[in-house]
């Protein structure tokens, strides 16, 4: 199968959308002529014109805003925020008003909105360019929240996210955008909700998300040198949650760890942690354990950057610990 | 009064007939939050009538309105029945929001009345994004914001116009300048005295209107909604007006404006300004004005005793609506 990159499989997804329905358009700073800071419209521009590729001011309230009232009268609009550091300038609109509107209206207006960025932690990109956050949107009722982390599922994903009447955000790691994989010439959509089994194993059970996916399929390389079988669950979406595919492979494992390059407190990991408790709790072998990145804003020297979020030795010695409860 | 203006007697009756109604809605919703039947809180629109109905008057049911927490002026003026009004303060299934909104979150999209919203700001930036599909689509369609003075301090007012103007979407900003956001004055909270001149700093005209002279309002709506079903871009106006009850019901009142003030505006009452233009030139006698004001007050009195009859929700629906579809 041919391979590109997970931005390259992302554009793919919306290219085929959007000729398919004139009703979609993306909003962002540069998405227009220059084709996105990331390449996420790279070629649109030329094939479909500035109402269709909006180039915006640094207004980001502003067009959310906008976006809102839009998809609430019969279009689907795509907002492309390059960092989603930036969505925070738009938070009121999204919590009290993207999120609440299918509600407020009882369900007669619908809410087809996708608000795409990157995030995470790498390149010293520093503490305004690496927040992930995924835990926020994920607390407030309204909200679908994805994580990807290869290109087949960027595009299998992102082709559900925009035919989705519920607002979605995309949430694309930084160090994963120039990522090559295998990616299907034919169209495809993959659902929310479905947890993807990346490897399977009989001693421990890790559930990661987005770059983490990776380094823990490295460490768990490594663990299988040593004996230790891993299996490593990637949700792909974190509002809806698939608890199943996680609470099936714990039957089977007896153990749990959480690897999240995102906060501890009130975050995914915590989530997990608490249905298993209630839902599981006779299967563990041994307590959950979470490894995340440090409570603190992200440093910029690549000695202190590297210090604050989970590595391939720092998972695999989790798990190494975790089979020693 | 705009006495030059040429506008023809149906409708100027029809204008009277909305402010009525609205006048004689929010008195009866008055009436029902001192007797505990609304359950949050009534932001009435007594004394600004004349805004609501000279706007609306232009607007298709497929045009929108995105309005504010004072909003029931604007529901009714875009065609929401008053008896769906009333049942959402009650909180009872039969409201325009099927009892999940109250007073602050009325909607009813099949009339274009695309949400009131309890905070201040965000209803100007989506009524510029109806704008925006109208034009994507093709749709020879307007969007209205509604907003207080209060507003034009908030992001949202620079945000929206700025984005309204660059685009040139069929946009209306109307600002309801009623001197005060809740108790502060707008002469405090702004340097500048002056809305409807900002409209030049976003490239759009920029029009003052006395917004309680409902022909004025009328006249100046009409040649905006024309400029911008023509593919001629937004327009800012600003309604000088003023609120004549609390700022919500049940607050208190006498602190930051005085009873002579409020007295001097209760004389240009919208709809007594009205009246007596329509009895001067002959259009009405005060007889078939003093008829329009009892048959409105039948009307209003069967719309309450529908709200007060109609079913609370049932609870296990309390969670319906968050999603398009289940998981
Ligand atoms: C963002 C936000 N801040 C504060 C409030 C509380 N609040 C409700 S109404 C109001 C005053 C609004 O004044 P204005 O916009 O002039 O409208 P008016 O009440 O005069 O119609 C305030 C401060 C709010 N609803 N939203």
């Amino acid at each position: 199968m041919r391979e590109i990159t997970f931005t390259a499989a992302a554009r793919e997804g919306l290219a085929e959308e959007m000729e398919r329905d004139p009703t979609i358009f993306v909003v962002g700073e540069g998405i227009g002529a220059r084709g996105g800071n990331f390449g996420t419209t790279l070629g649109l521009y030329e094939k479909y014109g500035g109402m269709r590729l909006n180039d915006t001011p640094i207004a980001e309230r502003g067009f959310v805003g906008m976006c809102c009232g839009a998809a609430m009268t019969g279009s689907r609009p795509i907002v492309d925020f390059m960092f989603a550091d930036f969505i925070l300038d738009a938070m009121g609109e999204l919590l009290n008003q993207i999120a609440k509107i299918q509600y407020m209206s009882s369900g007669r207006l619908k809410m087809p909105i996708v608000l795409r960025g990157c995030i995470g932690i790498g390149n010293s990109a520093a503490t305004h360019h690496s927040g992930s956050y995924y835990s926020i949107y994920t607390h407030i009722p309204g909200f679908r929240v994805v994580v990807p982390s290869t290109p087949y599922d960027a595009k299998g994903l992102f082709k559900t996210a925009i035919r989705s009447d519920d607002p979605v955000m995309f949430l694309e790691h930084k160090s994963l955008l120039n990522l090559k994989g295998e990616v299907p010439e034919q169209e495809y959509y993959l659902p929310f909700g479905k947890a993807n089994v990346v490897r399977h194993g009989e001693m421990v059970t890790v559930v990661a998300l987005g770059l983490m996916v990776h380094k823990t399929l490295e460490a768990a390389a490594l663990l299988e040198q040593e004996g230790i079988s891993v299996q490593v669950i990637d949700p792909r979406t974190v509002a809806p949650l698939d608890m199943d595919t996680v609470l099936e492979s714990i039957h089977k494992t007896g153990r749990l760890l959480i690897v999240d390059e995102s906060f501890a407190p009130c975050g995914i990991g915590a989530e997990v942690t608490a249905q298993v408790v209630s839902r599981g709790f006779d299967d563990l072998d041994a307590p959950i354990a979470r490894l995340n990145g440090a409570h603190t804003p992200t440093p910029y020297s690549p000695t202190l950057e590297a210090a604050v979020v989970p590595n391939t030795e720092t998972i695999a010695q989790a798990i190494r610990d975790l089979l020693k409860e | 009064m705009a006495s030059d203006l040429n506008i023809n007697k149906q409708t100027q009756i029809a204008l009277y007939r909305t402010m009525v109604l609205i006048r004689q809605t929010e008195e009866a919703l008055a009436r029902s939050h001192q007797q505990g039947l609304i359950h949050g809180a009534c932001h009435t629109y007594v004394g600004q009538e004349a805004v609501a109905t000279g706007v609306c008057a232009h607007l298709k049911h497929q045009d929108v309105v995105f309005s504010t927490h004072r909003g029931h002026g604007h529901a009714l003026a875009k065609g929401v029945p008053p008896r769906e009004v009333i049942a959402e303060l009650f909180g009872r299934v039969d409201g325009c929001s099927r009892g999940r909104g109250g007073s602050m979150h009325l909607f009813s999209p099949e009339v274009g009345l695309m949400g009131t919203t309890g905070i201040v700001g965000p209803n100007i930036l989506q009524a510029a994004g109806a704008g925006y599909t109208f034009k994507l689509l093709g749709q020879s369609l307007v969007s209205v914001a509604f907003f207080g003075d209060g507003a034009v301090n908030n992001g949202a007012f620079h945000e929206g116009l700025n984005l309204a103007a660059i685009y040139q979407l069929p946009v209306l900003f109307v600002c309801e300048n009623n001197l005060y956001a809740t108790e502060v004055p707008f002469s405090f909270s702004s340097r500048n005295p002056q809305v409807g001149e900002r409209g030049a700093m976003y490239g759009m005209p920029g029009i003052v209107v006395d917004g309680n002279d409902v022909l004025a309002v009328y006249q100046a709506a009409g040649e905006a909604v024309t400029r911008a079903r023509s593919d001629g871009g937004p327009t800012l106006i600003e309604c000088r007006t003023y609120r004549i009850r609390a700022h919500a019901e049940g607050m208190r009142d006498g602190t930051y404006r005085s009873t002579q003030e409020v007295a001097q505006w209760k004389e240009r009452d919208p709809i007594k300004l009205l009246g007596a233009r329509l009895t001067t030139d002959g259009i009405a006698t005060q007889g078939e004005l003093d008829e329009i004001g009892r048959t409105i007050r039948a009307e209003t009195e069967l719309a309450i005793e529908f709200a007060k009859n109609s079913p609370f929700p049932d609870p296990r629906t309390a969670t319906d609506f968050i999603y398009s579809t289940q998981a």
